[in-house]
């Protein structure tokens, strides 16, 4: 089973749901809680932290049983799966932190429909070792997080004007309410997918040119 | 589907075992697991939901260091048991078993959906003596000010109920049953005066005559 380059293998998959394949920012999937509980840095995490606990709970789960689970029945038994880690998520959520329960509500119970999960268990984990479906799901949801911060962090900074409720600036800051308001998220999202995706278009820009001999511009 | 008739052992009769018994125990399993985390977060989710009420009772009901929950019963308000259910208030004692007043729970439609509320009420002087904000889906930086705006929360510590609540104009309130209501956030203001209004409609005709609320029973308070 173990081979030389396993755990280069295992980092490569941990690191390309960080970055390269983003499922935000590259994949575009989980857009509802994406912009459904960004309002806040504080809910962004926690909404991160229950969806990487559903995702490597059902990653790690579903690779070990990838043996047993009839082809036909398998989506099934994913979400099945999946439903149960969510549940259980949702119930430890309410018993230790009632408050952040209460601010992100139906959404973790909506984790379940997350297209990031059952994608990743359909695409990946289903198919590969438990320790790199681990790796994969680590790297995923960390990346989701990664994203959901930068959202909440964002909208919490310019409709609150704090971050993790610290204030920001002085008294006479006027909150941009919009922000945190639905229509936020929407043209936040779209804010950082256009300096995504120029990032990206420049790498890539910039490595054509290296190829074909040219300098580089900057 | 192209890649499941493909399959070699495709034949219906002999997967279909397999299919169910996959099935079978996945859901067995799911559902035991679920169980088990449920009775297990289960007191400290009750002990949550108790001690956020508590917390909302004495804050709206100043002074108040214990509470009991009454219902109707025979046309009077009586001390409720564990499994009573039925419309109820909360009636509020110092700490040395004083009344000080009842806290009343009330909701109605907000802006955007229900908002949940809870006021305390002074029987003897016939005044709403505090309000907080449970649960609402106002708008943030507007409608949300019904609990985040300290003036208009304060604009609830002693408040008269008679003829009725009003809101008016911020900065016009001048009789005690007045309401300065929050600019921008109108229908919010309103709706939760309309609350404690109904609140007080139903429950002013129940009350027992001042000095004559049931006492405080002693009774096992989660030792916190």
């Amino acid at each position: 089973m173990t081979t030389p380059d396993d755990g280069k293998k295992a980092y490569e998959e941990f690191a390309k749901g960080i970055w390269r394949d983003n499922p935000v920012f590259v994949a575009v999937l989980g857009m509802c809680p994406m912009l459904a509980v960004t309002n806040t840095a504080m809910n962004a995490l926690a909404m991160a932290g229950a969806t990487l606990f559903v995702l490597v709970g059902s990653s790690v789960l579903v690779s070990l049983l990838r043996k047993f689970i009839p082809k036909q029945v398998r989506i099934t038994t994913y979400i099945i799966i999946i439903a149960t880690f969510v549940t259980v998520a949702d119930l430890v959520l309410m018993a230790l932190t009632p408050a952040v329960h209460k601010e992100l509500g139906a959404f973790i119970a909506l984790i379940v429909v997350n297209c990031l999960i059952l994608g990743r268990q359909e695409a990946f984990a289903s198919r590969n070792t438990v320790r790199l479906a681990f790796a994969d799901a680590m790297g995923m949801s960390l990346g989701f997080g990664f994203a959901l911060f930068c959202l909440g962090a964002a909208r919490e900074v310019l409709g609150f004007g704090s971050l993790f409720e610290v204030p920001l600036f002085g008294p006479n800051f006027e909150p941009w309410v919009v922000m945190i308001l639905p229509p936020g998220g929407f043209l936040m999202l779209g804010m950082i997918l256009l300096i995504f995706n120029a990032l990206g278009q420049r790498q890539r820009r910039l490595r054509e040119q290296a190829a074909s001999g040219e300098e580089a511009a900057t | 589907m192209s890649s499941i008739a493909a399959e070699p052992e495709a034949k219906p009769a002999a997967v279909a075992p397999r299919m169910v018994l996959a099935l079978g125990l996945a859901g067995l399993l799911a559902g035991l697991f679920i169980v088990v985390v449920y009775e297990a977060t289960l007191p400290m989710i009750e002990a949550n939901r108790a001690a956020a009420l508590r917390e909302a009772v004495f804050r709206v009901v100043p002074g108040s260091k214990a509470m009991q929950r009454l219902v109707v019963k025979g046309g009077t308000l009586a001390v409720a048991g564990d499994k009573e259910s039925g419309a109820s208030i909360y009636a509020a004692y110092d700490d040395t078993g004083k009344f000080v007043g009842y806290a009343v729970p009330g909701q109605g439609s907000g802006f955007q959906d229900t908002i949940r509320l809870i006021y305390g009420f002074d029987p003897a002087s016939k005044r709403v003596v505090g309000m907080d904000v449970l649960e609402s889906k106002e708008t943030p930086g507007l409608g949300d000010k019904i609990y985040k705006d300290e003036a208009f929360v304060a604009g609830f510590s002693k408040l008269a109920i008679e003829p009725e609540i009003v809101v008016v104009k911020n900065g016009t309130k001048s009789k005690d049953n007045e309401v300065d209501g929050i600019t921008g956030a109108t229908i919010s203001s309103k709706a939760v005066v309309k609350i404690i209004n109904a609140g007080n409609d139903t429950w002013q005709k129940r009350l027992p005559a001042p000095g004559g609320e049931p006492a405080l029973q002693p009774k096992k308070e989660p030792a916190k």
